[in-house]
């Protein structure tokens, strides 16, 4: 894209973006799964068509009975530069598990 | 459970002979008796089948026709879905047909080896679109149609027609919702884009008129109760088209009905000039290389 300003001098400057939709993060839950899984990411221009973006893109193998889908950018997450004071120090404390004692059969999930 | 990937996560059954077909699948016929109903003549039944058959069918194709143009990669995965529904309900109608017309003919002896003047579909399915406007108020007026037409078709004397008709029900509801809220966006969107929204409704008003005429077929079979006579859907048509029209600062355009030739227009098998293009690709493969398969 080129303008031409008053003096006679051209300015050249990059096209815009292609799309300027913003991204969005797809969750899935299946219908035995417990939780919702993140599965990908699509563009849309607002929550809605990205909800239906999402059933076009990512349930078309029956895979999901629910669907969320959040903006990226509103995604706050942790940085892998911090990834040691993070999560190293919780490495060696095997006690935190409770693998010391016996768990019911009838307790599902752990 | 440990998963690899988040899709073997949500899948139902870790298959991994079939890993890419998910699981969960039903066939909408399971169970239904296929034999034409007593009473119920079988020319009839063969020649409605084949109406929304080709309906289907034709529609389908057009959407196809987006597919590596479509504005935006989302879109046109939903274009392919919602063809790929139609082209479904085509393929259970023709299979219909075959066996209620006695001649035992398959689903692509109907596609793939009928000429223009047995084709039974609407001229709105067969029309070309001028932008992807053009295609979405297209889709607003074939779906709003076909979801009243299916959701009556559901209690029809016919279980096979019944049986399609309310697994289609669910594939139109969505339709339908993916092309109103389209047009709700670009009616009340930019200038530009309200004023080819516009452009839209008045070049797919014409072709509505013929969608409520009922032919011979359809009055006989309605009055059997296996068929839905079209006219009985306006009503719901106009309601709906009104509401979403309005929520996009739209008006209804006034238009007089695409007029056909001596009376006649898609159900009788007289078409307009871009069917026969639409026909020549459709089926150009199919008749180069007869009996192929892969």
């Amino acid at each position: 894209m080129t303008t031409q300003e008053s003096e006679g001098n051209v300015v050249v400057s990059a096209p815009p973006p292609r799309s300027g939709w913003p991204l969005f993060e797809v969750f899935l839950r299946s219908k035995r799964g417990l939780n919702h899984v993140h599965v990908g990411s699509l563009h849309a221009a607002d929550p809605q068509m990205a909800l239906r973006h999402a059933r076009d893109l990512y349930t078309r193998r029956n895979e999901g009975v629910s669907i969320w889908v959040v903006q990226a950018a509103d995604i706050t997450a942790s940085s892998p530069d911090e990834k040691d004071p993070f999560f190293a120090p919780s490495g060696d404390k095997v006690y935190r598990h409770p693998t010391f004692y016996e768990i019911p059969d009838s307790v599902p999930h752990m | 459970m440990p998963f690899d990937t988040a899709y073997e996560a949500i899948t139902e059954e870790n298959d991994s002979e079939r890993w890419a077909f998910g699981t969960g699948f039903t066939d909408p016929l399971a169970g239904v008796d296929t034999s034409v109903p007593d009473g119920v003549d079988g020319a009839d039944l063969a020649a409605y089948c084949l109406m929304l058959g080709d309906d289907a069918l034709v529609m389908s194709h057009r959407l196809q026709q987006w597919l590596a143009r479509a504005p935006e990669l989302e879109e046109e995965t939903a274009l392919a879905n919602i063809a790929l529904d139609l082209l479904g309900q085509a393929r259970l109608l023709f299979t219909r047909a075959g066996a209620a017309d006695g001649t035992g003919r398959t689903e692509d002896d109907y596609a793939f080896l009928r000429g223009e003047r047995e084709f039974r579909n609407v001229r709105l399915a067969e029309a070309t679109d001028s932008d992807f406007a053009g295609l979405i108020a297209r889709l607003l007026v074939f779906s709003t149609w076909r979801l009243a037409l299916l959701t009556r078709l559901a209690r029809s004397a016919d279980p096979v027609l019944a049986a399609v008709a309310a697994q289609g029900v669910k594939e139109l509801t969505y339709h339908r919702d993916y092309a109103a809220q389209w047009l709700i966006m670009l009616g009340d969107g930019t200038s530009y884009s309200r004023e080819r929204a516009a452009a839209a409704l008045t070049a797919v008003a014409p072709l509505v008129s013929e969608l409520f005429e009922p032919t011979a077929v359809e009055s006989r079979l309605a009055a059997a109760g296996v068929a839905v006579d079209p006219s009985q859907l306006l009503a719901e048509f106009a309601d709906v088209i009104a509401q979403v029209v309005d929520k996009a600062t739209l008006t209804w355009p006034k238009a007089l009905g695409l007029a056909g030739v001596s009376g006649q227009a898609g159900r009788d098998g007289i078409h307009t000039e871009a069917m026969g293009f639409l026909l020549a690709e459709l089926q150009s493969v199919a008749r180069a290389t007869p009996g192929a398969t892969w």
